[in-house]
């Protein structure tokens, strides 16, 4: 009943102030990433030139006729060019006609001037390319000379690259710590072990260490073990790093599944291992996945961790490390600034769409991650 | 009576058998660290093997990728598979005995590598000089707690807390408050939502775009200039509104963060009986009444989940600023300085002390976590 009453459709002024209110909020939330979504399909000069809203209709004001000062124009007084009145100097910064619709511009100096008409039409954008995704993608080609003199063409570390990159570092990041977290929220909740509690308590206690605490003594490890820069040390990193916060979220759920079932699996003479697969993985599909995309998203997206195990080697960089050297190195860019994000947020906007159940069950269940 | 035992093993109520005699003890302790660090140790050294031999082969990207993929987790998931089934030849007792640290050992030893050892470690190197060789003490923490730049970091930091804990709680909250009145609430919640699925990376081109100096790209400056007639502000670097600059950095984590508050707060207030809501609107409430003392009293446990967690996020805040502004224009904050002074200064001992203060502002949250823990005793 309460919910019938909650959403009535009759004339109530109050709902149109909640609606109103809340279609302000989310156009204020829509407004940057519509403005980088627009901007990444229009051309460096109309980027440079002109806002993106101006794909809105507006009026705007367009030249529609050029011609030279008239030679008998009396150039010292007050003149009147076609409708708009006014000196010389007035002239060179624009004059508008009493109308409102036609401006004169003066340009050129006061003895060979030509004169500008200019009209106030509608407009709207409707200049759009995809140059900046062929070019952010593929790349350029650079030519490096050889101390012999020598030409080779090599091409330049493109996004689509990247975007490779991306998807090799998330996908095992992803599903490593998902297995071993399941094992081990598995063990904390059903089976039997000196040293249960200490080290539940552990993994309880880690949820909340910053993950730059670990970073200096890992990298240490890493530039001995030779793993600096290397797809396998991103991966033991992302792992372990989120392996906390797995275990947490994955014994939440295991630990609450029915203990009947598993007891009768015993007693039918299934071992651990066996309930493991065949019982508890299928029925914690839901956990699984809510935290399966909490990883993704967060391994898609970091940063941090790229910027220090991979370091400066292009040919295993990530997304979100060409975009952010691309904003130091070619910050005014923004053809190609707009474009590299929007490709580095697709895959995340559509996982996160189609999953997004899940998404916000593993949040209600969450936790907060180191 | 072999099926009893192990129906012993699965409830945590009873005991399990204990081994007898000191010799059987130390063998099974033995044995079961060999087996919890043998699963991570073989798995990496074989995924180490293999990636040696794909950094050194010449196959095409892609191949590579492939077979990188296939080569980590079906590596992974192979070593569980081979060490249970050796266990499982073992009898009964000893099964029982190692079994759970199959499971459960490789998950704690990586934990421990990766987040328990290095806390330890990253003390150890906080009281050593810039090279890590001369013992200085408290020195570097004398230091951090005096540097000028410190102390614009902690100062940056705790308006990072202020503004952006509060304004995120409070958008979550009303937008989470008008949604669950509105028809469109599934559509409005699924868009405020959005921008969780975008790196702080992403979102940092986003807002550069939106802060960007020159008018005809900057929205924000176009709308500044037109309205004021004054030349455009370049907002997040600008000597004239510092420190307030630091404010148009913290706007990107609330419009980050609020899809995070929003969902919590909605199903929290989906879960107030709406008995309770009807009663005081019957009693001649207000709906502002309603608001402020029946749900937020209702829905308080929420608010400080939300505000803890936006909390630890801000304390550790780091990719906004260094893609935005590079810490530069007095917007450093706790963990650009540490990046700075560990990775750019080479300094190691100071680098790790930073990050030692960093651990300590987030002990708080971690007793609170354990004391949770310890009195929901699910154990």
């Amino acid at each position: 009943m309460a919910a019938a009453t909650k959403k009535e459709s009759r004339f109530n002024p109050s709902l149109i102030i909640v609606n109103g209110t809340l279609l302000m909020l989310v156009l204020a939330w829509l407004l940057p990433t519509f403005g980088l979504l627009v901007s990444s399909f229009r051309s460096r000069f109309d980027i440079q030139t002109s806002g993106w809203w101006t794909i809105f209709p507006h009026r705007e004001w367009v030249t529609t006729e050029t011609f030279d000062v008239p030679a008998d124009l009396n150039r010292d007084g007050i003149m009147t060019i076609r409708g708009a009145t006014g000196t010389f100097e007035q002239f060179r910064a624009g004059v508008t006609s009493a109308d409102g619709n036609t401006r004169v511009i003066w340009l050129g100096n006061k003895r060979l001037g030509t004169i500008q008409i200019q009209q106030y039409e509608w407009a709207w954008g409707s200049n759009w390319t995809l140059s900046n995704y062929e070019e952010v993608l593929g790349g350029k080609t650079y030519e490096i000379k050889q101390p012999d003199g020598s030409v080779i063409t090599e091409q330049g570390t493109d996004f689509f690259g990247a975007f490779i990159n991306s998807l090799v570092v998330t996908i095992p990041s992803t599903v490593i710590p998902i297995l071993i977290a399941a094992f081990a929220a598995y063990g904390f909740a059903w089976m039997n072990f000196p040293g249960r509690r200490i080290m539940f308590i552990m993994v309880v206690a880690l949820l909340v260490v910053p993950l730059q605490i670990a970073l200096v003594p890992i990298l240490t490890d890493y530039v001995h073990l030779g793993l600096n820069g290397t797809f396998l040390g991103v991966w033991l990193a992302h792992t372990g790093f989120g392996l906390a916060l797995a275990t947490y979220l994955l014994y939440g759920y295991i630990s609450t599944l029915p203990r009947d079932i598993l007891e009768s699996a015993f007693i039918d003479g299934a071992s651990h291992f066996t309930i493991f697969l065949r019982l508890i993985l299928p029925l914690s599909m839901p956990a699984l996945a809510s935290f399966a995309i909490f990883q993704f998203l967060w391994v898609w997206n970091d940063y941090l961790v790229a910027l220090i195990f991979i370091g400066a080697r292009p040919d295993v960089q990530v997304l979100t490390m060409r975009i952010a050297e691309m904003v130091g190195s070619r910050g005014n860019d923004w053809h190609l600034l707009t474009a590299g994000a929007f490709v580095s947020m697709i895959l995340p906007l559509i996982v996160f769409f189609s999953l997004q159940r899940y998404f916000v069950r593993g949040l209600l269940a969450g936790s907060v991650k180191g | 009576m072999e099926k009893r035992v192990e129906v012993k093993g699965i409830g945590s109520a009873e005991k399990l058998e204990q081994p007898t005699g000191p010799i059987a003890w130390l063998l099974t302790n033995l044995l079961r660290i060999a087996v919890a660090l043998f699963v991570p140790i073989l798995t990496f050294l074989g995924l180490y093997a293999g990636f040696i031999f794909l950094r050194d082969s010449n196959a095409p990207k892609a191949i590579v990728a492939v077979v990188a993929i296939v080569w980590g987790v079906g590596g992974v998931a192979l070593l569980y598979t081979v060490s249970n089934w050796l266990v499982e030849k073992l009898g009964t007792t000893w099964r029982s005995r190692i079994q759970p640290f199959i499971f459960v050992g490789p998950a704690v030893a990586i934990l421990v590598w990766y987040l328990a050892l290095p806390t330890i470690r990253t003390l150890w190197i906080s009281l050593f000089d810039a090279d890590g060789i001369n013992f200085v003490g408290l020195q570097n923490y004398v230091a951090v707690f005096t540097d000028r730049d410190m102390f614009t970091a902690f100062r940056n930091n705790i308006m990072w807390i202020i503004f952006g804990a509060s304004f995120t709680v409070i958008f979550g909250l009303l937008i989470a408050v008008l949604a669950d009145r509105s028809k469109f609430e599934n559509a409005a919640k699924s868009l405020i939502f959005l921008p969780m699925a975008i790196s702080m990376v992403g979102a940092g081109v986003i807002f550069g775009l939106l802060y960007a100096v020159n008018p005809n790209i900057g929205l924000l400056n176009a709308i500044y200039t037109s309205l004021t007639g004054n030349p455009p502000i370049a907002w997040t670097a600008s000597a004239q509104i510092q420190p307030w600059n630091n404010l148009f950095l913290i706007v990107v984590m609330i419009w980050l963060q609020t899809g995070y508050a929003m969902v919590l707060f909605s199903a929290a207030i989906k879960g107030i009986p709406s008995e309770i809501l009807e009663a005081a609107r019957v009693d001649g409430a207000n709906e502002i009444q309603v608001f402020f003392q029946i749900m937020i009293p209702s829905i308080m446990g929420t608010v400080i989940t939300v505000a803890t967690t936006v909390l630890i996020f801000t304390l550790k805040i780091f990719d906004v600023v260094w893609v935005m502004t590079g810490g530069q224009f007095n917007t450093q904050v706790i963990a650009t300085q540490f990046y700075r002074e560990y990775f750019t200064a080479q300094n190691a001992g100071y680098g790790s002390a930073i990050a030692i203060v960093l651990l300590i502002t987030v002990i708080p949250v971690m007793v609170y976590n354990l004391k949770q823990f310890r009195e929901r005793e699910a154990f």
